[in-house]
């Protein structure tokens, strides 16, 4: 196993360099122009001009093999200097938004914190409340429990978070005065108090994140132990006198969980994605709120830096949910 | 009507408010909400309205406009003219007095060097200054003195009030951008993002896309004010969310520019936390005909050309008939309520300019049937018009916005009451805006029959704006699609007349004849046809006091003057 | 499959096929039957309701704007008068089409190159190496690459109407299948190693019948709910891209569309959010229901008992 680890992180590398370039092939024939957010009244040579500091008249080759440079070379030197206080990247150029004229990487590290605890925290309540409910549709199958299951996780999944974001606001916020509508990304969390408020204001964007992931998962959750109810093993498992906790618990879960696996591994590179309609709605101003920004004013250098690094982190996902094949079931093998 | 009602409880109850100014910080925090998120807080490296008023707070011009559109001074003390002696009799040059005494928010004071600078910023040719339009014309600056500046001109400059006027063109200072010109300009991220100004505010925390938090500036000028110690400005989300949150839940303070259809914005002021506010600007919503043909049959290159007339459009007749079909009443009471006003004219306001021209607001179904059929476009079985075996279909193209689309859905209704055919289409804004030449979707390429959006000029004075609808300015391939005569209109006797609207001084004859291109560019020719007069409505708390909304320059310019009511 | 229980197939004769034995399965699934009656319902509403109620959904007539229900407009009329109910049921038309096309889209795609991928070790390396490059492509520059490079020819080879359907389902369908893939995928890296693959190969099975009759069967239900979610994707996303201008022009309503119109006047007037949002919730309910019964009607080991 750790040999094919290694093996396919060492195949990861071209995987991505080719992904990397395909990213900017597509950004670069994509029709949009950083200054379409300018108003009219900037006349057509002053815009011309704004192009050209930008660096957009260069060959897109160039522009390609600046960006790489930039990205394999410079910002981990960057990153080093930082760690060690050394200056080897003095006086080099850094990946630069076009937007703000500032390091991409400044902006989304800044980023991460909103983006950690509201997209995150809201797949982990996700996957943590599927889980169960899954298991428990699929044990007691047709039970009450399991058709309101299915109904609430349905009707979850089938109203997008552009409505039932606004709809938590209108019960929530506005009828209810409980929670804020906005969230504050300058809060400081010190003390008691201010934990408080920050609870208050991620609940319910974490709420609606939830409900999608849970509403998923716990239909692949459901499936996939159905499928394994019936095996011969589970009934030889039963005959052996095992209890009903260990059989399921252990014997079919197990079993169960290889699609679970691929779709939670499928989300997590997601969560560095941000969640671009409910942040927007609740005005998170993560990760997401920053690509479909940066998407919309035509910022190329901050769409290639975070469509890249959310490339790298669906290969590694993908990769340790290849790993967890094996060890959830040994018979697997890839070599 | 109910938005009238409130409109006006607002105004009163400004009026009764008492104007009481303690001293500086003791009103606590202000936050005001942008549904569009500031991303660079320098003016000279982005146009962008978000961007230009955020920095508005910080860095400020020697004189602004105010609310009626005037010039009123601002790090001076009093505007030049000629009669003061402040510009030369033969417009060549202007000469600015710096108020005494002011001082940037770093405590050095503010010198005639830092306009010197300002103006060299802006002109470096690798700059990429947004604002260069504004230093057209502008020769050297001199710095006779530390208070004194000259901009001299290259030749006559009837309106010399564009450089260091409007918040389009603040003063920045030259020690903190010494080291940004050309080229660096781009890399200067700390001053970008924090700049030392004159203003009421300076920043402590700049979130691009984010937020933005403010102190109160303690070297501003009028020691009493801000009354706001500090100020909180909050971006992105959309209009109906920050709309909300000001007038429903009460958790900002200022909302700006609430574009949402007129009731909406009523029943969120039933919410009792806070007041929608409007003004008019010079922003008209227009429909631009096509004067060359987009058929996508045409070869690349030649398709939307000035080679290639408009088949069906080319005729005064027909684009006046379709004017004509619009009830542009209608469109404001559904589209835009007290925030718009029907109009005919390209340039509305302000008033000197304005052309009396109202002849298009009343709809004429009858009129423009008549008129159709006099152009030879009968109607045909299928009750669509066609001549010579061509049917009159019309394809009908505008940027992605709820208002827009319910604009397209109305007029293609009405069109079809006289037998005109309209296929609709919305491209998003960041294409259709956008001047990439390689799409087929931007609006100046114009690859549809007619399209529609919004257009208004900077200041007060529109020959720049006039000056667009010459025939070497139409977006052309040899021009890589780049213009800004959309419509592609030529005609040489419009050229002239801006040629001569260049040399004239003389106020009312500037007037005259603005009024006179306006006329041939819309009640004329009907190639532009304009529709709605749209003004800009933001909403304030019930507790902030002294917000005076301006469309003339940036909306919060006096937020040094807010205050909060107890 | 090992383990098909013999009784049936002594009692009856062979006229009877596999297909009835699913079909009686099918029926004594009570939500199933239950789903697709109203599934069937729905589809009749939004294709039959038409030609009894002929009000053209893009017909304005202002004065009668903003109206509750009423006998003239029975779910009341839009911020322009349009009846909501003709636009419901054209909309319903495109939304369901557009659903259920662009799902079976992903859904064959996702299948075929996870089972391929899952199956061929020596083509898994270069498969996953697409499905990772489809999860990353940022999806909107994807869209407006596609639609500038084919709209076009497409309008011009298949009509407008025609044209733009094509280009959404397949847009739709050319971004969404990755996760069905992925998962399919690791289902069958474990299937293959099972002692009922691995006895069917040693007789010499060829490849093409294993994965037809081995295979595929015992990945049918993450497909299933790949599918019953697929469609309740599909038709938001349609709704995003029409808004983004990508898809059908602004006048041409789907229920999609529709919810998002809503949403501005979800204060005054709740009902006009509640209808689109009714619709699609039961069109996913109804399918996935159906896709359980018939998920239980195919597993032989439930179908015998």
């Amino acid at each position: 196993m750790l040999t094919f680890t290694f093996r396919r992180l060492l195949l990861a590398i071209p995987t991505l360099v080719l992904i990397s370039l395909i990213i900017f092939l597509l950004l670069d024939l994509a029709p949009g122009d950083p200054l379409a957010n300018q108003p009219l009244s900037i006349p057509p040579e002053v815009r011309q001009k704004m192009r050209d500091a930008l660096g957009l008249d260069a060959p897109a080759y160039i522009r390609y093999l600046l960006w790489a440079k930039q990205f394999f070379w410079v910002e981990p030197l960057v990153f080093v200097d930082w760690v060690i206080g050394t200056n080897f990247s003095e006086g080099m150029q850094r990946i630069v938004s076009w937007q703000f004229r500032s390091p991409v990487f400044d902006i989304i590290i800044q980023r991460i914190p909103q983006t950690l605890w509201v997209v995150g925290l809201a797949y982990l309540v996700g996957v943590l409340i599927a889980l169960p409910i899954g298991i428990i549709s699929a044990y007691k199958q047709y039970s009450w429990f399991d058709q309101i299951g299915t109904f609430v996780s349905m009707i979850g999944f089938s109203v997008p978070p552009f409505f039932s974001g606004v709809l938590m606001i209108v019960f929530f916020a506005i009828m209810l005065p409980w929670f804020p509508s906005i969230y504050d990304t300058t809060l400081v969390v010190n003390d008691f108090e201010s934990f408080g408020q920050q609870i208050r204001q991620m609940t319910l964007p974490v709420m609606v994140l939830a409900l999608q992931t849970t509403a998923q998962l716990s239909r692949f959750m459901r499936a996939s132990m159905l499928d394994n109810l019936n095996h011969d093993y589970v009934r030889t498992a039963r005959a052996k006198g095992m209890t009903e906790k260990v059989v399921l618990l252990v014997h079919v879960l197990r079993n169960s969980m290889i699609p679970v696996v691929t779709v939670i591994a499928l989300g997590v590179p997601s969560i560095f994605g941000g969640a671009i309609i409910t942040e927007q709605i609740f005005k998170v101003n993560g990760l997401g709120q920053l690509l479909i920004t940066a998407i919309y004013a035509n910022d190329l250098p901050m769409v290639q830096t975070l469509a890249f690094i959310f490339a790298v982190l669906i290969v590694l996902c993908n990769l340790i949910a290849d790993v967890l094949y094996g060890l959830l079931d040994p018979r697997i093998r890839y070599d | 009507m109910k938005l009238k009602a409130l409109l006006m409880g607002a105004v009163a109850a400004m009026a009764i408010a008492p104007v009481a100014h303690a001293e500086r910080g003791s009103d606590g925090e202000v936050k005001i909400i942008y549904w569009q998120a500031p991303s660079i807080m320098n003016p000279y490296l982005s146009g962008g309205t978000k961007d230009i008023e955020a920095a508005s707070l910080v860095v400020e011009p020697l004189a602004r406009f105010n609310e009626k559109g005037a010039l009123v001074p601002y790090l001076v003390d009093e505007i030049p003219t000629v009669e003061n002696g402040g510009v030369a009799a033969d417009l060549t040059s202007i000469t600015w007095k710096l108020k005494e005494g002011l001082k940037w928010s770093d405590g050095t004071p503010v010198t005639s060097a830092d306009a010197k600078f300002t103006a060299e910023y802006c002109m470096a040719p690798d700059g990429g200054c947004a604002q260069s339009a504004k230093f057209d014309g502008v020769e050297s600056v001199e710095t006779p003195d530390e208070r004194t500046i000259v901009v001299n001109f290259t030749g006559p400059k009837p309106v010399p009030y564009a450089a260091f006027v409007g918040a389009q063109s603040p003063l920045i200072q030259a020690a903190q951008f010494k080291d940004c010109l050309g080229a660096k300009a781009q890399e200067c991220t700390d001053a970008n993002f924090g700049p030392i100004g004159t203003g009421p505010f300076v920043v402590t925390d700049f979130k691009p896309n984010d937020v933005i938090t403010m102190k109160a500036n303690d070297n501003y000028r009028d020691p009493a004010k801000p009354a706001f110690a500090t100020l909180t400005f909050k971006g992105g989300g959309d209009a109906a969310s920050a709309g909300r949150a000001v007038l429903e839940t009460g958790e900002y303070d200022y909302a700006w520019n609430l574009q949402l259809a007129p009731d909406v914005i009523a029943k969120m002021a039933e919410g009792g936390k806070g007041t929608p506010i409007s003004g008019f600007g010079t922003l008209v919503e227009r429909i631009e005909m096509n004067m060359t043909d987009p058929s996508p049959d045409l070869p690349e290159g030649e398709r939307a050309t000035a080679k290639h007339p408009h088949p069906i459009l080319s005729d005064e007749r027909v684009r006046r008939a379709l004017s004509m079909a619009i009830d542009r009443t209608l469109l404001v009471e559904i589209g835009y309520g007290q925030a718009g006003r029907p109009t005919c004219n390209l340039v509305p306001a302000p008033e000197l300019f304005a052309s009396d021209n109202t002849d298009c607001i009343a709809q004429d179904v009858e009129g423009a049937k008549a008129l159709l059929d006099e152009a030879g476009w009968t109607v045909g079985a299928d009750g669509i018009r066609e001549k010579d075996g061509k049917k009159f279909k019309l394809l009908y193209q505008t940027s992605t916005n709820a208002v827009r689309q319910d604009f397209q859905a109305l007029i293609k209704q009405w069109w079809a009451d006289i037998g005109v055919e309209t296929e609709l289409k919305n491209i998003d804004g960041s294409v259709f805006f956008g001047g990439d030449p390689a799409s087929p979707d931007t609006f100046q390429k114009f690859y549809a029959d007619v399209e529609m959006y919004a257009n208004n000029f900077d200041g007060t004075d529109p020959e720049q704006y006039l000056g667009q609808y010459t025939c070497e300015k139409a977006p052309k391939p040899s021009s890589q699609w780049q213009g800004e005569n959309i419509n592609r209109f030529c005609d040489p006797a419009y050229d002239e007349l801006v040629a001569e609207l260049g040399k004239t001084g003389e106020i009312s004859k500037r007037a005259e004849i603005a009024k006179k291109l306006n006329d041939m560019l819309t009640k004329d020719s009907m190639t532009i046809v304009p529709l709605v007069d749209r003004g800009r409505v933001s909403a304030h708390s019930n507790s902030l006091g002294g917000v005076v909304l301006n469309t003339w320059d940036s909306e919060i310019w006096n937020a040094a003057d807010w205050y909060r009511i107890k | 499959m090992t383990d098909t229980p013999l009784e049936p197939v002594a009692k009856d004769t062979s006229a009877r096929s596999q297909w009835w034995d699913v079909w009686d399965q099918f029926k004594t699934h009570k939500g199933a039957l239950f789903g697709a009656a109203v599934f069937l319902f729905i589809v009749l509403a939004v294709t039959l309701g038409p030609l009894v109620w002929t009000i053209e959904p893009t017909f304005i007539d202002i004065r009668a704007r903003n109206s509750g229900p009423s006998l003239a407009h029975p779910f009341g009329t839009d911020q322009l008068g349009r009846d909501i109910m003709a636009r419901m049921m054209a909309g319903g038309q495109v939304s369901i089409a557009v659903g259920l096309t662009a799902m079976a889209i992903s859904v064959l795609l996702g299948t075929l190159i996870g089972v391929v991928s899952g199956f061929f070790r020596r083509l898994d390396g270069v498969l996953m190496g697409l499905t990772d490059l489809f999860l990353a492509l940022p999806l909107l520059p994807l869209l407006l690459v596609m639609v500038m490079l084919f709209r076009e020819t497409l309008s011009r080879s298949f009509g407008p109407e025609m044209g733009t359907f094509i280009l959404i389902v397949s847009a739709i369908g050319i971004t969404s299948w990755m996760q069905t893939a992925r998962i399919v995928r690791g289902e069958v890296l474990a299937l293959k190693e099972r002692e009922f693959v691995l006895a069917a190969r040693s007789i010499g099975t060829p490849s093409r019948r294993m994965i037809l009759r081995h295979i595929l069967p015992n990945v049918l239900s993450p497909i299933m709910v790949s599918a019953t979610l697929g469609i309740a994707t599909a038709i938001i996303t349609e709704s995003a891209l029409s808004f983004l201008g990508l898809g059908f022009p602004p006048d041409f309503p789907t229920w999609g569309r529709l919810l998002f119109d809503a949403i501005d006047y979800l204060q005054q007037y709740p009902e006009r959010v509640f209808w689109p949002g009714l619709a699609i919730s039961l069109t996913v309910l109804s399918v996935n229901y159906i896709g359980d019964g018939l998920r239980d009607a195919l597993d032989p080991r439930i179908r015998g008992r």
